[in-house]
């Protein structure tokens, strides 16, 4: 009986705690603590934008928005302009997802629905380690090894059967934005395969099995019923890829050429904004030029924004249309 | 044409020979001949063979506890077991006189349609729901898509609710008329043998209802097959009910004598609630 009315005291005294006994109590301050978590991430994002925006200032103020649709750059007589390096940018990146989606899906096809499971795991495990590998090396493999075999191998027929498109002409001397997009292309996939290969394993079994009960072939459950059911999940595999692509920076430095120039043809080299930014930034002089390099950063990071916001959009549009 | 009697094998395997003696008008024929069928996953074997004759235009349910290996030999008959890997079967399951197990296996789950447990409409509109298995397998004429759309969910007993939203995501329909829908799709191709694996487990007693009705009018166009847990479903519905156990076919007879006088024991222990 002493004991029953012991329990009932310290219940009677925890239920009539003071604010600093509730708060030994936990609830309070994990509540607190994972709260100024979760708002620290969004602070240091806004501060990142706070601060390329007031250190762009003297670009705004001289060139105003202009400033985006100007082609000069030219630092020793002080134009500056980012057009060139946002068509590199969106050039590079779209070669590289032109090139690695097919593959990548196509892949990823295969490690899902084809291959041997202990096949599959193997396969993925390895090239889940290319998206590991340090994108300097990349660049390096870019250079000693990419670049002289599409000088041999791809330049020459695709001039000889395309050399009528515009985007096929002129001289190559190695780097470009070709090769810029293919090396891009090699780090990107391994994104790709591995989040469409899940994508592809979270489709529901009972799915691949109704259509197979129909008299469908496996290729044809595959195709027509599986692929659909995925399609939301590999769009933003291909959008991931994009945003990465969009921000790599040392390989593309390495294989683009870096001259600040708009042509349409792939074959001719050309810069991306990442590129610009690395390559220049020690070295600038001047207000200006440092300001501009800070303006086409944010440049960047608005472009990596919208190019996720249109992903999140296009998702949340199949995925609506796939429920209802 | 082989013509079997219930209860006894058919011992002539010579499927190829002419027919034999008409059957008596309350005997029907003999839809699947399955003989010895052995079943393994890898090492485990599921199926210890299996022999048993499934009547042409009539309901046949295997009842028996989970496990038991029902679900298995309903996915044998249209191979559905072969989308596993490491799996093996042995034995021969004749349509018709063929041994489907050598036949062409699409062609076979054409002839043998399914219904699983989990309602599983494509994400498509409800008519390409049900015209998936007619363009799958070659049929482009509108038209005639039309009609067997039209058809198989008046047979599915689905028309009239689904009439004026045929273009709408086949999700926007409920739990039991996405059953129905799949029924529909499945009658499509006109299959002769449709099998369910227990098509109702997920639904109401009122979307049950409505199914078994659905089934029952069914057995006028096709043999049916049907894998249940609910003995009174069994009992309601089947003309045939087998009792499967660990594995093995128990015994298998008319409806009436397994749940009212069973030649088993365990059949005996099993539907009257004495098992387990």
């Amino acid at each position: 009986m002493a004991s029953t009315t012991h329990i009932a005291d310290v219940l009677r005294r925890r239920n009539n705690r003071s604010f600093f006994e509730r708060l030994a109590g936990g609830d309070e301050i994990a509540y607190s603590i994972t709260l100024i978590a979760a708002v620290a991430i969004l602070a240091i994002v806004a501060l990142i934008v706070l601060e390329l925006w007031t250190h762009s200032t003297p670009t705004v103020k001289t060139f105003g928005f202009g400033f985006l649709t100007s082609s000069a750059w030219d630092p020793n007589s002080g134009k500056f302009g980012a057009l060139p390096f946002i068509y590199g940018t969106c050039l590079t990146s779209f070669l590289a997802l032109l090139i690695a989606v097919p593959l990548g899906v196509a892949a990823s096809v295969f490690l899902a629905e084809m291959a041997p499971p202990k096949l599959s795991d193997v396969l993925t495990f390895l090239i889940e380690l290319l998206a590991a590998v340090p994108s300097v090396i990349y660049g390096l493999i870019g250079i000693f090894i990419l670049v002289p075999a599409i000088r041999d191998y791809l330049v020459q027929p695709l001039k000889a059967v395309f050399g009528f498109l515009p985007i096929f002409q002129g001289d190559f001397y190695g780097l470009s934005f070709l090769s810029a997009g293919i090396v891009l292309s090699i780090m990107v996939v391994p994104f790709i395969i591995s989040v469409s290969r899940e994508v592809l394993l979270a489709v529901p079994t009972e799915l691949r099995e109704a259509a197979l009960a129909l008299g469908a072939t496996k290729w044809e459950a595959t195709w027509q019923i599986v692929l659909p059911a995925a399609s939301t999940g590999i769009i933003g595999s291909a959008f991931l890829a994009l945003a990465r692509a969009l921000g790599e920076t040392m390989a593309v430095t390495m294989v683009v050429g870096n001259t600040p120039k708009i042509t349409a043809s792939l074959l001719s080299p050309g810069y991306s904004i990442a590129a610009v930014i690395a390559n220049e930034f020690a070295e600038a002089s001047g207000d200006l030029y440092v300001s501009s390099l800070i303006f086409l950063g944010l440049v960047l990071f608005g472009l990596t924004i919208v190019i996720n916001a249109l992903a999140r959009i296009l998702i949340l549009t199949t995925t609506r249309r796939g429920m209802k | 044409m082989l013509v079997a009697t219930q209860g006894q094998p058919v011992l002539n395997p010579a499927a190829s020979l002419p027919a034999q003696a008409p059957a008596p008008k309350t005997q029907p024929a003999s839809k699947l001949i399955a003989r010895n069928i052995n079943f393994h996953y890898g090492s485990f074997q599921a199926l210890h063979d299996i022999s048993l004759e499934i009547p042409t235009h009539r309901i046949t349910a295997f009842i028996g506890p989970s496990g038991c290996g029902k679900s298995t030999f309903l996915r044998t008959m249209n191979r559905m077991n072969e989308t596993l890997r490491n799996t093996h079967v042995d034995g021969e399951l004749l349509l018709d006189g063929e041994n489907l197990l050598t036949l062409d296996v699409t062609d076979v789950r054409r002839r043998v349609g399914m219904v699983f447990q989990k309602s599983n409409p494509f994400a498509k509109t409800i008519f390409d729901n049900v015209a998936y298995g007619l363009r799958v397998n070659g049929i482009r004429k509108k038209s005639i898509i039309d009609e067997a759309v039209e058809r198989s969910l008046t047979h599915a007993a689905l028309w009239s609710e689904v009439k004026d939203k045929l273009q709408k995501p086949a999700s926007a329909l409920s739990g039991g008329q996405q059953q129905r829908l799949c029924i529909a799709r499945a009658l499509a191709v006109e299959p002769e043998v449709l099998l369910l694996d227990e098509p109702c487990s997920a639904l109401d007693p009122i979307a049950t209802l409505k199914i078994e009705e659905l089934l029952f009018q069914l057995k006028e166009m096709t043999t049916i097959v049907i894998v249940t847990h609910n003995m009174q479903q069994a009992a309601r519905l089947a003309d045939r009910t087998g009792f499967f156990l660990l594995g093995r076919l128990i015994e298998l007879d008319d409806t009436r004598r397994i749940f009212q006088n069973p030649g088993k024991k365990e059949t005996e222990d099993y539907v009257t609630g004495r098992f387990g």
